[in-house]
């Protein structure tokens, strides 16, 4: 299952490689990184079709979060990717937006990574 | 008339005996005095029984001119010189009637009626002198007192402006503790504002300091795994991150450190010490805080950073707090007016805040850019002025860019320029000499 990490931070990026080492190796997961709403919509643009799962913060300069996922549910339709919200915020005002916009799921900073793990075993095996 | 001399002798030294009374001069000369007149009228009335007429009145005007001469050499009696002075005509008037009785005893027999009216009018001119000198000095020592009325008055007046001199001063005082007060206030309050944007910009070191933490004890039972497997390539493979992740975990540990100094900085009184700062790092710093902070408070506004900052620039000499302060205040503001034009312009507004930084000749210039409502030209004049604020009651102190205007071109000499159009957008472009 390919997943795109969305986060102006960069260290997110061997972060997420190192908790799912594992399931890299084991190729139960491969990752892709995105450092800013406007890149996550390039990538998507390419390889939308590979990308399974969107993990994206909220809370990033320029285009946010919402925004991109606004975006995504507006232009990719056909399948529609699963996205998740993450944000330092943990308020119900942006859960409520994520929700509206069309967020699959929701999470808060810091990132619970057995969580994560789980909830992307569930969206796996569905 | 011979009398006239020893009467006139006589009233003089009364006189002065009087004119003495109360002065330390008395206890002097009081006794002396007292001798003096009464030799006067013994000598008159021996003088008077045993000669003649000629002699009396050389005697009499000896007697006159011997206590003015006397007197004349005294210190102490300088200052009634006068009162002697105008017993000369009488004297003189004495000596020619005693000698003219003398030399010509039948012409002074017939015509001793005049000598007489010359020895009375010289008596009267004489205390009509003393008379008018009386009243001048009656009139001295009134001009005197109201001198010293006068004199009371001054020091009256005198002690009531000092004291309001020293009022003055202590309200000034006041307004000075006020105004280091109203300074130290504006700077919390812009911290205030800035607490949301702090915690999130230490919440997110804080969380790669935690997860890489964890994430590096995972690593090490997977290396432990792996050692026990015998595949010591992996192992090392895994030890590499785990050091990497120990470099991150002190980099982020960092990144949080810098952020509470700057943040205690911000808050203490300034020390005004100028130190080589880098402007860049202090721009970007503030710009994210400013940004965080506002985003606490409206989590649906979302702007689009833009920084252009020119590589290489000289560090330039600054009390990095202060110019951090005007830094955090021309952000705060562009935020504002960004946000409060998307609030009336809708969804198709794209909020943007721009900073530039370049180095022009021998100063270093920062722009803030941004595309929000702009200043109208009516107020442009005013926002330098303290106290002036745009924002509603209790949500600005009118200080920001007065202190920023006080920072820059007193402390810093510096300049401030704002371009601004009303509707379009603001643009303060800050330079500071290298």
């Amino acid at each position: 299952m390919k997943i795109l990490v969305v986060d102006d931070e960069a260290d997110v990026q061997p972060l997420f490689l190192q908790r799912f080492r594992r399931e890299i190796r084991d190729h139960e997961f491969e990752f892709d990184f995105a450092l800013s709403g406007e890149d996550a919509l390039n990538y998507l643009h390419d390889k939308h079709s590979e990308v399974v799962l969107i993990l994206s913060d909220i809370n990033m300069p320029g285009m946010s979060g919402l925004e991109l996922l606004s975006r995504i549910r507006h232009e990719y339709d056909e399948p529609p990717p699963m996205v998740m919200m993450i944000t330092a915020y943990g308020d119900e005002e942006n859960h409520r937006q994520a929700m509206d916009r069309g967020a699959n799921d929701f999470l808060t900073k810091p990132l619970d990574f057995n969580l994560l793990k789980e909830k992307l075993r569930t969206f796996s095996t569905e | 008339m011979d009398i006239f001399y020893f009467l006139a002798a006589f009233i003089l030294i009364r006189r002065i005996n009087k004119r003495f009374k109360f002065t330390p001069l008395y206890a002097k000369w009081h006794a002396l005095f007292n001798v003096a007149s009464l030799v006067v009228v013994l000598f008159y009335t021996v003088v008077r029984i045993t000669l003649e007429t000629w002699a009396d009145n050389l005697i009499g005007a000896a007697v006159l001119v011997g206590i003015v001469f006397y007197a004349d050499r005294e210190e102490d009696f300088k200052p009634w010189r006068k009162m002697f002075i105008v017993t000369y005509p009488l004297a003189a008037v004495g000596v020619i009637t005693g000698i003219t009785a003398f030399v010509a005893g039948d012409f002074y027999e017939n015509n001793h009626g005049w000598f007489d009216i010359a020895t009375a009018a010289a008596f009267v001119w004489m205390f009509a002198r003393w008379a008018a000198s009386r009243k001048q000095e009656e009139e001295l020592k009134m001009a005197s007192i109201k001198n010293t009325e006068l004199e009371k008055l001054v020091a009256e007046r005198t002690a009531e402006i000092t004291k309001q001199k020293e009022e003055l001063e202590e309200t000034l005082q006041e307004l000075k503790t006020t105004q280091a007060q109203l300074i130290q206030s504006e700077k919390m309050a812009s911290l205030g504002e800035l607490t949301a944007g702090i915690a999130h910009e230490i919440q997110n070191p804080l969380n790669f300091v935690n997860n890489f933490s964890d994430v590096s004890a995972e690593l090490i039972d997977e290396m432990e795994e792996e050692l026990s497997k015998g595949d010591i390539e992996e192992a090392k493979a895994i030890a590499g991150d785990i050091k990497q992740n120990l470099e991150k975990i002190r980099h982020h540990g960092q990144r949080a450190d810098g952020i509470v100094k700057g943040m205690l900085q911000h808050s203490r009184a300034s020390s005004n010490v100028k130190e080589p700062a880098d402007i860049n790092k202090l721009a970007d710093e503030y710009l994210r805080l400013a940004y965080h902070g506002l985003r606490a408070k409206d989590k649906s506004f979302n702007a689009e950073l833009i920084t252009h900052f020119a590589e290489n620039l000289p560090t330039a000499e600054m009390v990095p707090q202060d110019i951090g302060r005007v830094l955090l205040n021309l952000f705060n503001n562009a935020f504002y007016a960004v946000q409060k034009k998307q609030a009336a312009a809708g969804d198709g507004f794209k909020p943007t805040v721009e900073v530039d930084t370049s180095l022009k000749g021998k100063n270093i210039e920062i722009v803030v850019k941004d595309n929000g409502t702009g200043i109208p030209d009516d107020i442009r004049e005013k926002i330098m002025q303290p106290f002036f604020t745009t924002k509603p009651t209790g949500q600005g102190t009118g200080l920001g860019l007065s202190l920023s205007y006080d920072i820059v071109v007193k402390a810093h000499n510096g300049k401030i320029d704002v371009k601004s159009k009303d509707g379009e957008g603001s643009e303060f472009r800050i330079s500071i000499p290298v």
